[in-house]
């Protein structure tokens, strides 16, 4: 029910809005940043993490999505979706409302989110969001696009997901965080419409929450061999 | 008197009163907008093109002629037709929501209007994205009185940008990505190479300008990946143009490129431009000239040898070019020489012309951002802020003639190091500018203060004030604006009719951006007065100041916008609305005037 609450609240501003005035174009789009299978010995997973959005220069819907399914037990260790209203408010900053709600085998968990998004001197990509439920979470994403040619890609990129208190049911401790960094080799393949690519991501937990891990018989750490995808549409 | 004769002269009178009525000859054309075929040897795709074509459709008027067009519309959606250049009232402009509601598919709708100029100008739709899709024509209007030059015979050059994606797909992937097309980034390699020449530090600290800014030196064409096309045709299709040695050609250039900067030069021809923008300037001999989006050169050459000649036109990012030929028989070759190394923006082109210092680190500019050997040091407008603060005088190119300069006939390998310099420098570009050009073969490259007009149009007056116009961007948003503020937002521009205005364009742009007011002329400011050229399309380059003057004389709603398609459609665009005028010549003004382009 209370999931429900969210997503109208969400949508609510959007259903009011009329369209531009001008010729400018609705802009639409689907950017997936990662659809791969990730390696491992024994414990091999599909991720992904996409935006799907819709609006205007000043107003955007925002789909956003991530999610680890395993292979061989065939379930989500974790499945995000948020929706998220994004706006202007700087030059290269964009602020973001909106709600997410977490459904992986487990425990469902449902967030208010503000956060922003844009892009940092130096070209870094930059999204920082502060998750408001049960236990809190901040996390904080970076990523850097290196031109080894203009059509091969180093994609080094970084995400710290700090809990802001403990959770058992969901194996964090406050303030001890999971990091994940990955670098990725893509290739232009069509356009920037497809984007294959391979790579490393890892995955590590820290304090509380790797201990937690540990007892559940869970490694503090993963590295995996990663095989997959960008795309734009 | 027999009754056939009684007839005939009744036939006769009729005629002579018709003729008195319209008070000059009319003629009358036909135009269908049709989905057509383009293949322009790289790619085919669907596209539109007029009269079933996609050779482009030239429609041939004269001056003093009243012209009756009747536009039929075989799309399944809306379309308009702009005549680009022309002195018309406003209800025949051809802007969807401003001048009229456009064509519904299906509907043939009729333009009624007076030709009261000469020249070469070209027509395209202002619906949506059917002008890069092809919806473009030209226009030659033969001049009442003879023309002040002589020549044997004339083409129309009309050079294009065709692109495998259709506009609106181009828009969205430039709202979602705003480098999509742009595959002249400097890499890794790039960076390598230039620790190698310049050293590790300098090559840092150039990247840490650039980025810190977030800004792209290779921010010259936002669009890459097109094919150019003259006359319909791919450089592999190789448009031809026959003559005989010995004579005199016209060539007619135009731009409908959406978005595409073109250097044309045509090898072992001396050009003489004789028009730009339709309106006769004082021949200018010149080895190579830049075309922007929507300009019109006329040039002449006279090719003596019985041979072929290559008419070449690279994109001023240096990512394609455009091929056609003279020759003297069907199926003749020249020599097709090679792309140019493509340009790289310096710090000058973010601004640094107008002193705007704030944002820029004076240490990576002096470690090699800047090109001090093309920054001439006796260039410019008056005076101009250096680097280091300073503020220095230049030279008054109103005073220096370069058309009696022929550079051509100068032995360029005697030529002083200085000689080059000023050769090399331009005063409408940024001094130190990474986009200045210069002739392939060392020789006159055309500069916008060559152009002097042939007559003027209007006696000299000082102007009644003055309207800035900052060009802005937002590159990473793709929004595109002037004064910060996008089309969606903007205010009309008001003027009253009778004023002379003087528009000040200060471009705090990175790209160049070629300003089109409707329906007036805009008499660019090149420090000649009476003499400035009269132009209907002006290009304003990264990190200068350009003024323009519009003698306001023609009431109604008008449209004035950079002619980059998607800029124009990013917000780049204002609504100019004269107030007032004679009793009869006054416009009818819809009271809210509807805020679209249409499409």
């Amino acid at each position: 029910m209370r999931r429900h609450i969210f997503i109208a609240a969400a949508l609510a501003p959007v259903l009011v809005w009329t369209g531009p005035a001008t010729a400018e174009p609705m802009i639409y789009g689907l950017q997936v940043e990662q659809a791969e299978r990730r390696f491992d010995d024994g414990s091999d997973l599909y991720a992904w993490d996409f935006d799907a959005l819709a609006g205007t220069d000043e107003l955007k819907l925002v789909w956003r999505s991530e999610a680890e399914y395993l292979t061989q037990s065939s379930r989500f260790e974790t499945l995000e979706n948020q929706l998220r209203l994004q706006m202007p408010i700087s030059t290269f900053f964009d602020a973001a409302v909106g709600v997410r709600l977490d459904t992986p085998a487990g425990e469902d968990r449902a967030y208010g989110v503000i956060g922003v998004k844009g892009l940092a001197p130096q070209w870094f990509e930059l999204d920082a969001d502060l998750y408001v439920g049960e236990t809190s979470f901040l996390r904080v994403e970076a990523e850097y696009e290196g031109l080894i040619t203009n059509r091969i890609i180093l994609t080094p990129s970084l995400e710290l997901d700090t809990p802001l208190g403990d959770d058992e049911a969901l194996g964090v401790g406050a303030f001890a965080p999971t990091l994940e960094v990955g670098a990725r080799l893509s290739y232009d393949l069509l356009d920037r419409a497809v984007a294959p690519y391979i790579g490393v991501h890892y995955e590590r937990r820290f304090g509380e929450t790797a201990d937690l891990a540990r007892a559940e018989g869970e490694q503090r750490d993963n590295l995996y061999f990663v095989v997959g995808t960008k795309m734009l549409f | 008197m027999t009754a056939t004769s009684l007839a005939r002269a009744c036939a006769l009178a009729a005629a002579f009163t018709l003729s008195l009525a319209s008070g000059a000859a009319a003629g009358e054309y036909n135009l269908t907008v049709d989905r057509v075929t383009l293949d322009t040897g790289d790619f085919t795709r669907s596209a539109i093109g007029y009269n079933g074509s996609t050779t482009p459709t030239v429609l041939r008027f004269k001056e003093g002629e009243e012209v009756t067009i009747n536009v039929t519309n075989n799309l399944d959606e809306d379309t308009s037709v702009h005549w680009h250049g022309l002195i018309l009232p406003y209800q025949q402009d051809g802007v969807p929501g401003m001048s009229f509601d456009g064509i519904k598919p299906g509907e043939t709708f009729t333009y009624r209007f007076p030709i009261v100029q000469s020249g070469t100008y070209w027509f395209h739709s202002h619906s949506g994205f059917q002008e890069p899709d092809g919806a473009y024509g030209a226009i030659v209007i033969e001049p009442e009185g003879r023309e002040p030059f002589r020549f044997d015979r004339e083409y129309v050059v009309q050079l294009a940008d065709a692109h495998p994606h259709s506009g609106h797909r181009i828009m969205r992937n430039l709202k979602l990505m705003p480098d999509y097309y742009n595959r002249q980034q400097r890499t890794l390699l790039d960076f390598l190479s230039d620790s190698r020449d310049r050293g590790l530090a300098a090559a840092l600290d150039d990247r840490g300008a650039w980025g810190d800014m977030r800004m792209m030196p290779t921010d010259v064409e936002d669009l890459q990946g097109f094919t150019p096309l003259i006359n319909g045709k791919g450089p592999r299709q190789n448009w031809t143009g026959l003559f005989e040695p010995g004579e005199r050609i016209r060539l007619r250039f135009i731009n409908s490129s959406a978005m595409t900067y073109f250097d044309i030069r045509i090898p072992g021809l001396e050009m003489t431009v004789v028009q730009a923008d339709g309106n006769n300037v004082q021949p200018v001999p010149v080895d190579e000239f830049r075309i922007a989006v929507a300009e019109t050169y006329d040039v002449i050459v006279r090719p003596t040898e019985d041979r072929a000649y290559t008419i070449f036109a690279e994109s001023m990012g240096r990512t394609a070019f455009a091929r056609g030929t003279l020759a003297p028989r069907e199926g003749m070759e020249a020599e097709v020489p090679d792309l140019r190394e493509p340009p790289l923006l310096t710090m000058a082109d973010m601004g640094m012309a107008h002193g705007d210092h704030g944002s820029m680190d004076h240490g990576a500019m002096a470690e090699g951002a800047m090109d001090h050997r093309s920054m001439g040091h006796g260039a410019g407008q008056p005076t101009h802020t250096m680097p280091d603060g300073s503020v220095m005088q230049g030279m008054n190119h109103g005073t220096m003639d370069h058309g009696t300069m022929n550079h051509s006939a100068m032995g360029h390998g005697s030529m002083s190091q200085d000689a080059m310099q000023m050769a090399a420098t331009d005063p409408f570009y940024a001094p130190g500018s990474g986009l200045t050009p210069q002739a392939a073969d060392g020789g006159k490259f055309l500069s916008y203060a060559d152009l002097k007009a042939q007559k003027p149009l209007y006696e000299h007056r000082d102007a009644t004030r003055e309207i800035e116009l900052r060009l802005t961007g937002n590159m990473e948003r793709y929004i595109w604006s002037i004064n910060g503020v996008k089309y969606a937002d903007a205010e009309p521009i008001r003027l009253q009719y009778g004023e002379r205005v003087r528009f000040k364009f200060v471009n705090e742009t990175m790209m160049t951006h070629p300003m089109h007011l409707h329906g007036m002329w805009s008499i660019l400011d090149v420090g000649q007065g009476k003499w400035n050229p009269v132009k209907h399309v002006v290009s304003v380059s990264p990190g200068t100041t350009v003024f323009m003057e519009t003698e306001v004389d023609a009431p109604g709603v008008w449209a004035f916008h950079c002619h980059l398609s998607y800029h124009m459609d990013a917000g780049m665009f204002r609504k100019v609305i004269v107030e007032g005028g004679p009793a009869g010549k006054s416009a009818d003004l819809p009271a809210t005037p509807r805020q679209s382009i249409g499409g």
